[in-house]
């Protein structure tokens, strides 16, 4: 059955009444090199049961290795209250609300989950989420060139200890508006952003600083150091945080003097499945007094002419569909399933549950590192303080390594050499409360056992 | 019939100039515009110092049900914006041609040739539409 409702007969129908021949003349005025081709190396539509077959076959070569990769998604134990509740079918429908007030369930959610997210990271206003973390920086970025409206540079500071992966999509963002995107390395010793770093820029117009916590080395950045700095330069701060952290970490809203201006993140550590990378929801949240410049929907709570509570999209002026080229973003909707997964999710945990889960990440983390760092050839790259993820550098390449390692039913980590070359053959481990102490037994025997057949380069 | 006070100049997007003794210009919206938007939560004001080309949006002004520029109707320099918009927006609507101006400007060029309107064409171009 076509799911296209006008029939050969009412297309005819409408070509007539207009005058035109073809569906083609109507877009004669486009020029011809603007027009999108068909697409290379893409096959044919199969039928659904061919689909099925395909499917079956591909899910037929899953596996279910034991995971140490993190890298910036993390498996975490899910209730299974969790997504029994997100797949009702009054949540289970649209991304983001439309005919917005007469959908008060949703709305009151998103509110709650905007209410957990300034708890959470210590700020006044959160937005009601955008698609991951990784846009949520780039997002944050022109949104501090916006706010900031002593610095005319548009110059954005990001560490290299920033996940690459955020530092590819802001820079993918923001090129095409002009912003000005410079890196600052980090300490060799410590893995650390070190404040010293900083000092070239202490005579220059900088219109922000985005500080990862805990940096993508998993190693914990002296915020509060790094936070004074940019303030004493008129300079925001865009905090890029773990929200599992936040249970056992200082919120960024409390960072330094004045606190975190921008508070952005990854939200899938909280009820969302890896799901080979997607989808995702990333969290937003800033000063009242920046409410104007933040993109994406926020839900507010007001009384009805009866008086009666109820809940509404406010502040639409910022958005697309009102203000057009000039809206502050061209986000203009938010991740409502997996934002409502975030929601339910930390309602079960609670913040003793949430504190448990992160002191459970730490303690596995310290044990993996431990059992790995006694192999020889392994050892502990860097000595700062860490959350739940650590840099072991091998002595020989890091590839085959793991490549033995998943053989062997293991994911042992994430291979920084292509990212991270200057660190030679790099790993980022993670171990989160889903990590027995039996699993981190396994992967350092077995990690022993592929470090005495893979030779060293 | 909307208020239009004789002594001031107007842009056809709907901005009312008020001529200073010491060469600079006082700037807001006018009843009409205000009128139009509805109640304001919030106005957006420019930068003090800042260079404005003639037709150039220099503020934002946001009302329960639309958000709209301002546009510079002569070229000059900011030399003072009304603070005072920032925690109470409404002024605008109470008084649109007094404590709701939203800057000073020192004009760069004669405002003779900028094709301001007097008060009555304006009431007229007002009225229409």
């Amino acid at each position: 059955m076509p799911f296209i409702p006008h029939t050969e007969a009412d297309v005819a129908e409408m070509l007539a009444a207009i005058g035109a021949p073809d569906i083609e003349t109507l877009f004669e005025e486009i020029p011809r090199e603007l027009r999108t081709r068909p697409l290379d190396g893409i096959p044919d539509g199969l039928n659904e049961q061919q689909v099925m077959q395909l499917m079956y076959a591909r899910a037929r070569m899953d596996g279910r290795p034991l995971n140490f990769i993190g890298a910036g998604a993390y498996e975490h134990h899910i209730p299974a209250a969790v997504w029994a509740i997100v797949s009702r079918g009054e949540f289970y429908s649209a991304y983001t609300p439309y005919q917005a007030e007469a959908s008060q369930g949703t709305l009151q959610t998103i509110y709650e989950y905007q209410s957990m997210i300034t708890a959470l990271t210590g700020t006044e206003v959160a937005n009601a989420s955008v698609y991951d973390g990784a846009t949520a920086v780039a997002e944050a970025c022109l949104m501090a060139v916006r706010a900031n409206r002593k610095s005319t540079a548009a110059r954005v500071l990001l560490p290299r200890a920033l996940n690459p992966h955020y530092r590819a999509v802001t820079r993918a963002s923001t090129g095409g508006q002009g912003l000005k995107l410079e890196e600052i390395p980090y300490g060799r010793e410590r893995g650390q952003t070190a404040v010293d770093a900083l000092a070239a820029y202490a005579d220059q117009d900088v219109t922000a600083l985005v500080i990862q916590q805990p940096n993508f080395f998993g190693v914990l950045e002296d915020v509060d150091a790094l936070t004074d700095w940019a303030h004493a330069r008129g300079a925001l701060v865009i905090a890029a945080v773990n929200p599992t952290s936040l249970a056992v970490l200082k919120p960024p809203g409390q960072w330094g003097q004045r606190g975190a201006d921008i508070v952005v993140g990854e939200g899938q550590p909280l009820g969302c499945p890896l799901s080979s990378g997607g989808p995702y929801f990333g969290f937003m949240a800033t000063r009242m007094e920046y409410v104007r410049q933040m993109p994406g929907r926020i839900v507010g709570r007001t009384v009805d002419l009866d008086g009666r509570p109820g809940f509404t999209l406010t502040l639409q002026a910022r958005e697309q569909h009102i203000r057009r080229g000039k809206a502050t973003s061209n986000i203009c909707t938010n991740q409502g399933l997996l934002m409502i997964a975030g929601t339910i999710y930390l309602a079960l945990m609670g913040a003793e549950g949430l504190e448990r889960v992160a002191n459970a990440c730490m303690a596995r983390t310290a044990e993996l590192v431990a059992a790995l760092a006694r192999l020889p050839g392994v050892h502990s790259a860097f000595s700062g303080a860490r959350f739940h993820e650590a840099v072991l550098l091998l002595d020989r390449p890091v590839a085959p390594v793991l490549a033995a390692l998943a053989a062997r039913g293991i994911e042992g980590g994430f291979d920084l050499t292509v990212d991270y070359p200057e660190l030679g053959p790099a790993l980022l481990v993670c171990a989160t409360e889903a990590r027995s102490a039996a699993d981190i037994t396994a992967y350092a025997a077995a990690m022993g056992e592929v470090l005495k057949s893979v030779r060293v380069a | 019939m909307s208020n239009v006070p004789a002594d001031l100049k107007y842009a056809r997007s709907h901005e009312w100039l008020r001529e200073h003794a010491d060469g600079t210009v006082e700037i807001g919206i006018s009843d009409h515009a205000q009128h139009a938007l509805g109640d304001l939560v919030f106005v957006e004001v420019p930068a003090v110092g800042r260079t404005l080309q003639q037709g150039e949006a220099f503020a934002v002004v946001e009302s329960v049900k639309a958000a709209s520029d301002v546009y510079a109707p002569v070229a000059g320099t900011v030399v003072a914006v009304n603070e005072a918009l920032a925690k109470t927006p409404e002024l605008i609507n109470q008084d649109a041609y007094g404590a709701g101006w939203i800057m000073r400007l020192m004009p760069s060029a004669a405002l003779a040739a900028a094709g301001l309107l007097n008060a009555d064409t304006y009431a007229t171009l007002a009225d229409a539409g």
